[in-house]
């Protein structure tokens, strides 16, 4: 039995809605958990007060931001070698959310800055670096909308993801060295030495599970609606035909 | 043998349209490429010509040994005649321009701008640039579009002498090109009748 | 592949039009901005590297779609992929021939427009340098990007959003060299940089938009 198996359109569906059920309940049960545990459990920060309480959004959908990128690059290079639509469907289906999480990071990245730093936007390298993340999200998901073959916008996609991301990451070299900013440095490393302290730690690592539990049902529920659509557009383009 | 096909499957926007082809063409031979509209003429052409990969079967096909015309004739307006087909003559490392502007009649026209140039003169331009690229298998899609009866004539003559070269070619059209001894591959029972989705849209059923 | 650099060339000389536009768009912007930002010297040079930066960035975007589009339309590239010259070759000599119109012109412009926006004065060597190693990079990159959208109508749009974020890091290090010049402080790191992406732009970049072509030709 090999992991192939499961680009298989209809074994992807078969297994899917069967996790499915479970993984939107974890990541209910995991958000509510993370999130109210945060807000409402946690001590104020001693300089930051109460505003600190949106590290529980804040921190978690940065993360994802990225992660959804990693995850489009990982689907564009298994369709590019292999050549599975489950897989290119699975990074189109993915973008909008990544997208979502950027711009979810930058606003509750505003939020919380006006009141630290006394401005809504700093040309930081963390903040700039989401900002031309977000760029990229637009242009891959302007570019799948734009073609109509999708075989043609799969290929496409998946080349632009490949060159995207070595510049994304220049990108992010580049602002660093453009500018030094405001922005703390992780607030999360293995090294527990430097992280937050423990009260507001363990229900960011739940928040941080429940986020990447949604992006993982989210990513699902829309790979099942792409792989839908485009099996209802063949049978409409088969009915024409007959 | 120039080029040999065998149970070739061909696919436009993802649909395949043509299927279980099989044929050879040896050197000093044409082959006309037969079917109504839609049928897969043109589709069959790029595959042949290397631009889109075939959905089943093998083409046979020494490399460097096609010159592919399609419907455009790729001619930049700005330049003239001369430039036109000196410019191709370079790109494919082909004999001088002289003979080619000779024998499509193109004489009093080389140093004319292309964009000045009425359609069948555009055409006959576009065929010239087959005769400079020195290459054996030549790949037609409607050659005679727009050209006059004196024109096809002409144009007829060219593929007779490149074909007496030793050369092949292999034309798509639904007129008559004056080419008798030309042999006919009718792609009307190779056609793809029922709509057949790759395999991935097959999945379901 | 001379024969394809000369023929890109002539054509961009005899059609004018949008490769004089690039030009004509930078100076404008090089007028306009001093009229608009005020005729204060101080602040028009400490602007300056980047003002000239973006322009030049904004007028390459401006012919990056005729690249590739005029030869799909007129069935060239269809040819040219069936020539004996390889895709990647052709791609490559487009986007040489794109920087010998635009990004070359653009380079040598700089330090005129340099005069009308009180540019410091140690900085016009590093202005010109910058643009001369940065400028080949917003070429191919461009090339890249009219690779990815040649079959599109309206592309145009499209393209720039897809080619603006992959231009970030060379306006960056472009920038900061002609900035750090202008201040007189050590410009080696920023300079090294750009000449990498620039020739990392060059040598990869090519095969990424060959393969674009190749599915768009399809």
């Amino acid at each position: 039995m090999s992991i192939w198996e499961y680009a298989n359109p209809k074994k992807f569906m078969q297994t899917s809605a069967w996790v499915l059920p479970w993984a939107v309940g974890l990541t209910v049960a995991c958000l509510v958990v993370g999130l109210v545990w945060g807000f409402f459990f946690t001590p104020d920060d001693y300089k930051q007060g109460s505003t600190v309480k949106i590290i529980y959004l804040h921190v978690p959908s940065a993360m994802m931001a990225i992660n959804a990128w990693v995850m489009m690059l990982v689907a564009s290079l298994i369709w590019i070698v292999r050549r599975h639509h489950v897989s290119a469907l699975a990074a189109k289906a993915a973008a909008p959310i990544g997208l979502t999480f950027t711009l979810v990071a930058l606003v509750t990245g505003a939020l919380w800055g006006q009141p630290m730093w006394g401005t809504w936007w700093a040309w930081d390298p963390r903040l700039t670096s989401f900002l031309i993340l977000c760029l990229f999200y637009l242009g891959y998901i302007a570019l799948w909308e734009a073609i109509e073959n999708p075989d043609t916008a799969a290929d496409l996609t998946s080349i632009l993801c490949l060159v995207g991301s070595v510049f994304a990451l220049l990108s992010r070299y580049a602002v660093n060295f453009w500018n030094q900013g405001l922005h703390q440095g992780a607030s999360l490393s293995l090294d527990r030495e430097e992280n937050v302290s423990n009260v507001f730690w363990v229900p960011l690592l739940v928040c941080i599970a429940g986020f990447v539990l949604l992006f993982v049902t989210l990513v699902l529920m829309r790979t099942r609606t792409e792989i839908r659509a485009r099996r209802l557009k063949a049978l409409l383009a088969r009915e024409r035909v007959a | 043998m120039v080029i040999g096909v065998r149970n070739l499957a061909v696919a436009r926007g993802g649909v395949t349209v043509l299927q279980g082809l099989g044929f050879a063409v040896a050197p000093g031979e044409a082959l006309i490429l037969r079917g109504p509209n839609g049928s897969g003429k043109t589709t069959l052409l790029r595959t042949l010509a290397g631009l889109q990969p075939p959905t089943a079967g093998e083409i046979d096909l020494a490399p460097e040994t096609i010159a592919y015309a399609a419907h455009a004739d790729g001619l930049k307006s700005t330049l003239t005649v001369a430039e036109n087909l000196a410019f191709w003559a370079a790109i494919y490392g082909g004999p001088d321009i002289g003979p080619a502007v000779q024998a499509m009649d193109l004489a009093a026209l080389v140093r004319r701008r292309a964009g000045e140039l009425s359609a069948g003169q555009k055409r006959r331009l576009g065929l010239a640039r087959l005769l400079v690229t020195g290459r054996p298998l030549w790949l037609l899609d409607e050659p005679t579009v727009s050209l006059d009866v004196a024109s096809v004539a002409l144009f007829a003559g060219a593929v007779r002498g490149h074909l007496a070269g030793g050369g092949a070619a292999i034309i798509a059209t639904h007129v008559d090109l004056g080419l008798p001894e030309a042999r006919v591959q009718d792609l009307d029972p190779h056609r793809v009748r029922i709509m057949v989705r790759d395999g991935f849209d097959e999945a379901f059923a | 592949m001379r024969a394809l650099l000369l023929r890109d060339v002539r054509l961009a000389m005899r059609t004018g039009g949008g490769f004089g536009l690039g030009l004509a768009f930078f100076l404008i912007l090089a007028v306009l901005v001093p009229l608009g930002v005020g005729a204060e010297g101080g602040t028009l040079g400490r602007i300056a590297p980047g003002i000239l930066w973006v322009g030049a960035l904004l007028a390459c975007l401006l012919s990056l779609d005729r690249i590739f589009a005029l030869d799909h339309e007129d069935g060239s590239l269809d040819l040219l992929a069936t020539s004996p010259i390889p895709l990647e070759a052709v791609v490559a000599v487009k986007a040489m021939a794109h920087w010998l119109v635009t990004g070359l012109p653009l380079t040598l412009m700089a330090p005129g427009l340099g005069v009308l926006l009180n540019l410091a004065p140690a900085a016009y060597g590093w202005l010109v340098l910058s643009l001369l190693l940065g400028t080949p990079t917003l070429s191919i990159v461009g090339a890249f990007g009219a690779a990815l959208t040649v079959g599109l109508k309206r592309g145009g749009l499209l393209l720039s959003l897809l080619v603006l974020p992959l231009y970030v890091p060379t306006l960056i290090f472009g920038a900061e060299v002609v900035r750090r010049g202008a201040e007189g402080m050590a410009l080696g790191t920023p300079l090294a940089l750009l000449a990498a992406i620039s020739l990392g732009g060059v040598a990869l970049l090519p095969f990424a938009a060959a393969a674009a072509l190749r599915v768009n030709l399809r």
